[in-house]
């Protein structure tokens, strides 16, 4: 009697809004999240509802992924389509940090680019691909350029909203001990602003596997976008899962690493 | 007493023509050196906006502003300021936050190593006397809102500042930390010479800080009176309940209440509750 009250109890405080998980207990859902649409994909590929070739089990992918690993240059795939992402990424925040700075920080060139940008970064980027390969080519400057027109404008005003959110008696406080313009920029507004930063890099690079993969589907002979996309051609959808599952593990890693990042970084956040 | 800061004539309005708002007109007021001023009254008074016309954070539509003599223009290190929160650093450590104002090319300048070596010896003096030695390493996000002000008003002490500008400092802090921050500061103006222009909503923090509290009116922000505070230099938690102190808080509270052109209509709560009555009686 009691310990079923015990249980009871335990349940409903599951359910406090917005209240507290143990650590196991957090493991124990976040496992059972993962674990079931596995098992669903497992059970429905093994019960036979569905064609195998339009719905392959886990093994099947696996086992594709593997020949793919071992015949196919399987990593050469991973190398080049991430080579692409980093370098549009890159080249996207190199730009857009700075202008969003800008932006954030000094009120003409908020007026002259901010508008600017929000008409633009409505223009569908992918929209941009047949300019982009007649202007660029083929090559792999087009790829690069399409996933940095599919983040940059975006990434400016994130940016530039980051810069805003610094409150503004910190930078008074700089003002009233005597700091000077480019005082205040690089040692409040930036130090300030610099975990959300961290955040806004880590968001947008998950746009830009994205934009790699509509950049490869249309305009590539190499990478895992390209390769889903042939595989397409011989009906190989185990290829075409193994390719879908792989980018999101790869977008996995990268926003672990972010996070990872943030934590070495930014300690005062994480200390309380 | 020397006059440290003069305020002449001082007007500042908000926006231009007809929606302009007059957050104040012709105020003007002498604060001498080592006072400790007291700023009350209604919101939109325009207490805080003289005080960061003070600190150089606004810039006044009419009239002057001297210090010394001297007309200001913009921001200086000579006038620190303290704000009621999100002043600190957090990505810096208490003792950095503290020495914030050494990082800049204006503490900079012209330094010996002697005088080096005399800045981090205030630092940690600064340190010792908010109490804060035990927090040294801390992270702002780590301390309670108390000890985060103290850490602010070190901050601000540091360069040895002729007159600090407190912008309802203790304003989101409880009562009885409050109350130690109170003898706190009084420790710290005598200590330190300081001129102290204090801005609050809290009449008994004016009277018992201030030598003189310094009432405002709104629409337009304007000084309605002034109060000399007849208490003696060293205060002392009790004199609060004393009768001097009372009456003086009293018609301080009267004033403003006078001022705000706000007033409880007690003919519409009678009514109201008047009427709350009959319908439980009908039911």
């Amino acid at each position: 009697m009691s310990s079923r009250h015990k249980i009871s109890a335990g349940w409903s405080s599951l359910w406090v809004i917005r209240g507290h998980l143990s650590h196991r207990t957090y493991l124990l859902f976040a496992l059972t999240g993962m674990l079931l649409p596995l098992a669903a994909w497992w059970g429905l590929s093994v019960s036979g509802w569905m064609d195998k070739v339009f719905m392959p089990g886990p093994l099947e992918v696996l086992s594709r992924a593997y020949t793919w690993f071992k015949e196919d240059d399987l990593m050469q795939d991973i190398w080049i389509s991430t080579y692409r992402v980093i370098a549009g990424f890159s080249l996207s925040a190199v730009l857009a940090i700075p202008i969003g700075l800008m932006i954030g920080t000094y009120r003409p060139v908020q007026a002259m680019l901010e508008p600017l940008t929000d008409f633009i970064r409505y223009m569908p980027a992918v929209a941009f691909i047949p300019l982009v390969m007649l202007w660029v080519g083929i090559d792999e400057s087009s790829k690069i350029a399409i996933i940095f027109i599919g983040t940059f404008f975006q990434m400016i005003l994130m940016v530039a909203e980051d810069v805003r959110r610094v409150p503004i008696t910190q930078i008074e406080a700089a003002q009233t001990m005597g700091a000077n313009r480019g005082e205040i920029v690089s040692l409040v507004i930036v130090q300030s602003a610099k975990p959300a930063l961290l955040d806004t890099l880590r968001v947008t690079m998950g746009w830009a596997w994205t934009y790699l993969v509509v950049a490869e589907l249309v305009a590539a002979n190499s990478g895992l976008g390209y390769s889903i996309l042939r595989a397409q051609r011989f009906m190989q959808t185990d290829k075409i899962f193994a390719g879908i599952i792989l980018i999101g593990l790869i977008g996995l890693a990268i926003d672990q690493f972010f996070r990872w990042l943030h934590r070495k970084n930014f300690p005062w956040l994480y200390k309380k | 007493m020397d006059t440290k800061i003069s305020i002449e004539k001082a007007g500042k309005t908000f926006g231009d023509g007809e929606r302009g708002i007059v957050a104040l007109l012709d105020v003007s007021l002498e604060i001498g050196s080592n006072e400790f001023v007291t700023f009350v009254g209604a919101s939109g008074c325009g207490k805080s906006t003289l005080l960061r016309c003070i600190g150089g954070l606004e810039t006044l539509s009419s009239g002057s502003i001297k210090v010394d003599g001297a007309e200001i223009s913009g921001p200086g290190v000579g006038r620190a300021m303290v704000f009621q929160h999100y002043s600190l650093y957090p990505w810096l450590t208490v003792m950095e936050n503290i020495k914030f104002s050494r990082l800049l090319r204006i503490g900079r300048e012209d330094l010996t190593s002697s005088d080096v070596e005399a800045a981090s010896g205030r630092a940690d003096a600064l340190l010792n006397l908010m109490g804060l030695t035990h927090v040294r390493d801390a992270y702002p996000n780590q301390l309670s809102g108390g000890m985060q002000q103290r850490v602010a008003i070190a901050r601000a002490l540091l360069p040895r500042p002729q007159i600090l500008l407190m912008d309802e400092p203790f304003g989101a802090l409880d009562a009885q930390t409050r109350e130690v921050m109170h003898d706190m500061i009084l420790h710290v103006s005598k200590l330190e010479k300081t001129t102290i222009v204090f801005v609050t909503h809290d009449v008994e923090e004016a009277i018992y800080l201030g030598q003189r509290v310094v009432v405002m009116a709104p629409r337009p922000g304007r000084i309605d009176s002034i109060y000399e505070v007849d208490l003696p230099q060293k205060r002392d938690q009790d004199m609060k309940l004393a009768p001097g102190f009372l009456q003086q808080k009293k018609a301080i509270l009267t004033r403003i209440r006078e001022t705000a052109g706000m007033h409880t209509d007690y003919e519409l709560l009678e009514r109201m509750t008047r009427q709350a009555e009959q319908q439980n009686d009908m039911r």
